[in-house]
């Protein structure tokens, strides 16, 4: 138990290789709407590292981060629109408004395990997405855009598509950095304690809520960075595109499928997921026939009955049963 | 004048709530016996309303004379889920747990979608139609005639438990399963026993409200979160718990939303729930 993760050598080269393609892989494309893909799949594999901190490595299910995105998005168009602030200080706003908010919800529903817990985050961002439908100040339904006439890095519009796609890139490697120090610290340890085995964990004196809140924080502060990107590139936003329980299923679904509780896990969901849903949608024509929704439920359940673990639990559990490779056992 | 308008939304409450009750009833017999979370439990009900929907459009059946069908097929639906897929969850993590029910509230929804499409559907000119009135305030009847189908499946279901020998063993399942195992109690065959009850009392509700309340694949979503503030305010596995809060949610949901505004109701509903967690979570009748 006493070893903490080592980066192995091999290890490091693999991730260096794998940015060393993405910073590249633009350069291959001319298309947009391929870039835009690309960009899509940056965007969802950072929404479910982020989630991954809190229902993956300390357990705790949340169905109901679009809470935390839609502050994100909300918090640096309003200082945008308002103040003309940038939104990279509007970004950092938004995570921080999202911590608040984390904290004050955090209270009451960790009382609440598993199941429970999982139900009542839906209801806190159902209540959430309500409030702001019907607000004047945030414009209710009509939802906010962002003015065109302001682009560069300072006001983070751009016409083009290829700066979008090295900003969500630096933002994924910032949280899968976050991810991976808490994973080697003790916090981490916590978490694990606190997922597998609470009762233990609290005998021992580990104060179970406040590193259920820690979790929960940090990974509401860059589900909300993750908005507010979502704001800048889509220029627009309205409470049905940043709080709607759909999005909050998609940032689980990632995870889930990926692999809960894994660093890389969630990059794997998110390349599955979102090509699922762009060549089903492009396959089967409109987005109403319900033919993705279908693809990824088959495959959730078949990764919840055959392999808690994910696709990258599934394709572990393979390599470790090939002739040859070295590996034996994980230390999870 | 007032006083019109105040026994108005009391009613109105009164009948919603019915609804609210026998849709939880299902989710916390299910969470009584097992431990498991239902999410699909609303997309069960979205089926009772579908299989009014193909019963009236295809063979001109009604809706009301449908309903033991609409039973029989969704008591069916929950043993083949139970089957297929929770039976092999029963004992993996809790994530796995949660991730199954939430499939399957996915696949449902897609599957309804792509057989039915989208669309809102309505069923027009039932047998009951119309309003009945009550002094000086009106009601829609296919609501009265809904919320008393509400009342009399929650009472049968309520007799079944406490008064007779398969329905006294699913308890003694909920209360203590090994124990229930000892005494020679088929611990699978209850759990099969409470999926297919509490898809049928799910499908029941569907059935009931077909009615009056649009169609849709997404239907469920709406009644998913209510009965599930149901579940937690009438305690954990309760079943008159249940029942008792279905009522109070149902006129919470009501005045409130006369009070405050219509476009709140929801978010009143679900704010209930916090302030439930908050000041006494094990709920009216909870046991832990």
């Amino acid at each position: 138990m006493s070893n903490r993760p080592v980066l192995e050598p091999r290890k490091a080269l693999g991730a260096l290789a794998l940015l060393a393609f993405a910073l590249v892989l633009p350069l291959s494309v001319s298309d947009p709407s391929r870039l835009n893909f690309f960009v899509l799949i940056l965007m969802g594999a950072q929404m479910g590292v982020a989630w991954n901190i809190v229902g993956g490595y300390a357990g705790q299910v949340s169905l109901g981060h679009a809470v935390f995105y839609g502050i994100g998005a909300y918090t640096s168009t309003m200082l945008a629109l308002s103040l003309g602030l940038s939104p990279w200080i509007g970004m950092l706003a938004g995570g921080l408004v999202a911590v608040v908010f984390a904290l004050a919800m955090g209270w009451p529903c960790f009382r609440l395990k598993g199941h429970y817990f999982a139900m009542a985050t839906i209801a806190v961002a159902e209540i959430v997405q309500i409030l702001v439908t019907n607000s004047d100040f945030l414009e209710g339904a009509v939802g906010l855009s962002l003015p065109l006439d302001r682009s560069g890095w300072g006001a983070m519009v751009f016409l083009s598509k290829l700066p979008y796609y090295y900003i969500i890139l630096g933002l994924l490697v910032v949280t899968i950095l976050a991810a991976w120090a808490i994973e080697r610290s003790h916090i981490g340890y916590y978490f694990r304690a606190i997922k597998d085995e609470p009762e233990a964990a609290r005998a021992l004196g580990v104060n179970l809520t406040r590193y259920k809140l820690i979790a929960l924080s940090v990974s509401a502060f860059l589900t909300a960075v993750g908005g507010s990107f979502y704001a800048q590139k889509e220029m627009f936003i309205d409470p049905g595109s940043v709080f709607a329980t759909s999005i909050s299923i998609k940032i689980a679904l990632v995870a889930i499928l990926g692999g809960v509780g894994t660093l890389m896990g969630p990059v794997l969901g998110a390349v599955i997921l979102i090509t699922i849903e762009e060549y089903s949608r492009t396959l089967f024509g409109s987005t109403g026939s319900g033919t993705d929704m279908i693809i990824y439920a088959l495959m959730i359940i078949l990764v919840a009955v055959f392999s808690p673990a994910g696709v990258l639990g599934l394709l572990q559990d393979l390599r470790r049963h090939l002739p040859g490779s070295g590996k034996t056992s994980e230390t999870r | 004048m007032t006083a019109d308008i105040l026994l108005q939304v009391l009613v109105s409450g009164l009948l919603i709530g019915l609804i609210y009750a026998l849709v939880a009833v299902g989710l916390t017999l299910i969470y009584g016996v097992m431990d498991i979370v239902n999410f699909a439990h609303g997309e069960f009900l979205m089926l009772g309303m579908y299989a009014s929907f193909w019963a009236f459009t295809l063979f001109h059946v009604d809706p009301v004379i449908a309903l033991p069908i609409t039973a029989v097929l969704l008591f069916g639906v929950g043993i083949v889920v139970y089957q297929t897929v929770i039976r092999r969850v029963l004992k993996a993590p809790m994530l796995s747990q949660i991730f199954a029910t939430f499939g399957l509230m996915i696949l449902l929804r897609g599957l309804a979608q792509f057989f039915w499409k989208p669309d809102h559907r309505l069923i027009p000119d039932s047998l009951v139609s119309g309003n009945i009135a009550l002094g000086p305030v009106q009601f829609g009847l296919p609501q009265v005639i809904a919320a008393l189908g509400a009342v009399g499946v929650t009472g049968a279901l309520w007799f079944f438990l406490h008064r007779t020998r398969l329905g006294t063993a699913l308890e003694a399942t909920a209360i203590d399963r090994e124990a229930a195992t000892l005494m020679g109690i088929d611990g699978q065959k209850m759990f099969a026993l409470a999926w297919g009850i509490g898809a049928a009392c799910a499908g029941i509700a569907g059935g009931l409200i077909a009615t009056f309340f649009p169609i849709f694949p997404e239907v469920g979503s709406n009644f998913i979160l209510i009965a599930f503030v149901v579940v937690v305010l009438g305690g954990f596995g309760s079943v008159a718990g249940a029942f008792l809060a279905g009522i109070i949610v149902g006129l919470i949901e009501v005045v409130g939303g006369f009070v405050i505004g219509p476009e709140y109701k929801t978010a009143i509903v679900l704010s209930l729930l916090l302030i439930v967690l908050l000041v006494r979570p094990k709920g009216l009748m909870g046991k832990a």
